[in-house]
């Protein structure tokens, strides 16, 4: 499903982000990426994202090498993600159903389409209801669960979650994380980096840990 | 649940295409909802965009109307000898006689100072103050029509040469060269309006596109989240390309409004003054179908202005 071949990443200004990554997801496993700040955790998301290109080695989603991909596929790929974020990066000038139906739109699904499918994504996040609320009238929990609703409206086949739960805390936190597993048992990937060590022990998924640019661990 | 499987292709192609549609129309009606919520921004650059239009339509309208007066002109070779100031009437008239006497002349008539005169009072409108005059100051003239097998311009300038030798002829002249004066000046100004023309549209394309890029940078989340979520550049553009034609629309109808009413406010003193020289003069106004160019043309600019501007910068916002 994902997999990472001696993957190198340089910033002109930066220097070495990632060097000689390596590692492989199969579909419907989920995964948590650690390490410090500027440990390599964003970069290596960005690359997946196809925010960035690998300076050398290969990424290669779905068979479909990321390193070398034209720009005019990239929309059509990210299609298949859904990415969620620490800031939410919602649009705050429109309402939660905008903002979860937003995927959708792009994709030119037909309105009774793009209705079924935001109201049965916010329901799986507990915030059916809330669709004509502004962003900002909503708590930090419930921003966040909006994001996860816009990531998973399209039925991605993979996840991918920037600290998820850095703005949380603990319940929420346990309970975004479950939302996830929940993903993962209908067959979808999941990659979340967090530094949150207590929720990756109690959980006890597959780790891949960051240092300085290198992948140290690879445990499952 | 299996019907809705087996949904037929163009049953979903049509679902697409009603979704496409529906983006579309989208994009139309919220991008003026857009403008319209920041009207100050908006009127601004819509009173630019449209002075410039003005500028361009109204420099061109107003060659048009030239154009009319001295279309009328007709480029015939008649010549106007003058004569002396110490030839008399009946001195003058001998000579007409004599030229008439021209195998290569079709007519003659003479008009003595008195008749120029009286001519000039009728249709200057200056009689009043040609009261003020102690001396007729106009000449006597001998008009004269070549015969028409003199049609190209070295006949014509071996009779004008052979006349300006005559004792009694100050200088001649022909008609066909200031008509020619005058046409030309008119080409010179019709070139003109083409060159102003053009620069005021590169002028209406940039300031479109120099808004737009604003518009762009103030709404760089909105991109970065499209993009994230798989929208092409295409679908990123498209609300930006309806807010250029709505302001290339607008300003073109607003350009045009601007132009009828200059019209409106200078019709009667124009009409007036034609009516002074005995003249009919009707003021042009924009024809419909110069309308309908100038409602094409504004939009195309502006469309073209933030299509160029989009096609650049969307491929430098990229999300981070």
């Amino acid at each position: 499903m994902l997999s990472f071949e001696n993957v190198y990443k340089r910033y002109p200004d930066a220097g070495e982000a990632l060097s000689d990554v390596n590692f492989h997801l199969d579909k419907g496993e989920m995964a948590f990426l650690t390490g410090r700040s500027g440990a390599g955790k964003s970069t290596l998301l960005k690359l997946i994202a196809m925010m960035e290109k690998s300076s050398r080695g290969k990424v290669m989603l779905d068979g479909h090498n990321l390193s070398t991909i034209g720009e005019r596929r990239i929309p059509y790929l990210r299609r298949h993600l859904g990415l969620i974020f620490q800031d939410y990066k919602l649009l705050n000038d429109r309402t939660v159903f905008d903002n979860v139906a937003l995927p959708l739109i792009v994709i030119g699904i037909n309105h009774q389409e793009i209705s079924r499918r935001v109201r049965a994504a916010l329901d799986k996040v507990g915030l059916l209801g809330k669709e004509k609320k502004y962003p900002l009238a909503l708590s930090g929990g419930e921003q966040q669960r909006v994001g996860i609703a816009r990531a998973i409206v399209n039925k991605p086949r993979l996840i991918l979650a920037d600290e998820p739960t850095g703005n949380l805390d603990p319940d929420l936190s346990l309970e975004v994380m479950l939302m996830f597993e929940e993903f993962k048992h209908v067959g979808v990937t999941v990659l979340i980096a967090t530094h949150d060590i207590d929720l990756i022990t109690r959980l006890g998924y597959r780790v891949l840990k960051l240092d300085k640019g290198h992948l140290m661990a690879n445990q499952t | 649940m299996k019907h809705r499987r087996e949904k037929s292709v163009i049953g979903r192609l049509g679902e697409q295409l009603e979704a496409y549609l529906l983006n579309h129309a989208h994009g139309l009606f919220s991008s003026l909802g857009r403008l319209c919520r920041t009207p100050f921004t908006s009127a601004m650059t819509i009173l630019v965009l449209a002075v410039a239009i003005a500028l361009a339509g109204g420099f061109y309208i107003m060659v048009a109307n030239i154009q009319q007066l001295t279309g009328n002109l007709e480029t015939s070779n008649q010549m106007s000898l003058f004569l002396r100031d110490n030839v008399s009437d009946s001195a003058g008239q001998k000579l007409a006689e004599q030229l008439k006497a021209n195998p290569a002349v079709e007519s003659v008539k003479f008009i003595n100072k008195q008749q120029a005169m009286d001519e000039f009072k009728a249709n200057s409108g200056f009689a009043d103050a040609l009261k003020a005059l102690d001396s007729n100051p106009l000449p006597s003239v001998i008009q004269l029509l070549p015969k028409n097998v003199l049609e190209s311009n070295d006949d014509i300038n071996r009779l004008m040469s052979e006349f300006k030798q005559l004792p009694q002829v100050e200088f001649v002249q022909v008609d066909m060269q200031w008509v020619e004066k005058v046409q030309t000046i008119m080409l010179i100004a019709s070139r003109g309006v083409m060159l102003v023309g053009i620069l005021l549209g590169f002028a209406v394309t940039f300031i479109t596109g120099n808004t737009i890029r604003l518009e762009l940078h103030n709404r760089q989340d909105e991109v970065f989240i499209s993009k994230l979520v798989g929208a092409t550049h295409a679908f990123i553009q498209r609300p930006f390309l309806y807010t250029g034609f709505w302001l290339g629309f607008i300003s073109g109808f607003l350009g045009w409004l601007i132009i009828t009413i200059m019209l409106l406010i200078l019709e009667n003193p124009v009409e007036k003054l034609s009516a002074l020289y005995g003249g009919s003069f009707q003021l042009l106004y924009l024809s419909f179908s110069e309308f309908l160019l100038l409602m094409m043309i504004a939009p195309g600019l502006a469309v073209l202005g933030a299509w160029g501007v989009l096609n650049y910068q969307l491929r430098l916002l990229k999300p981070q």
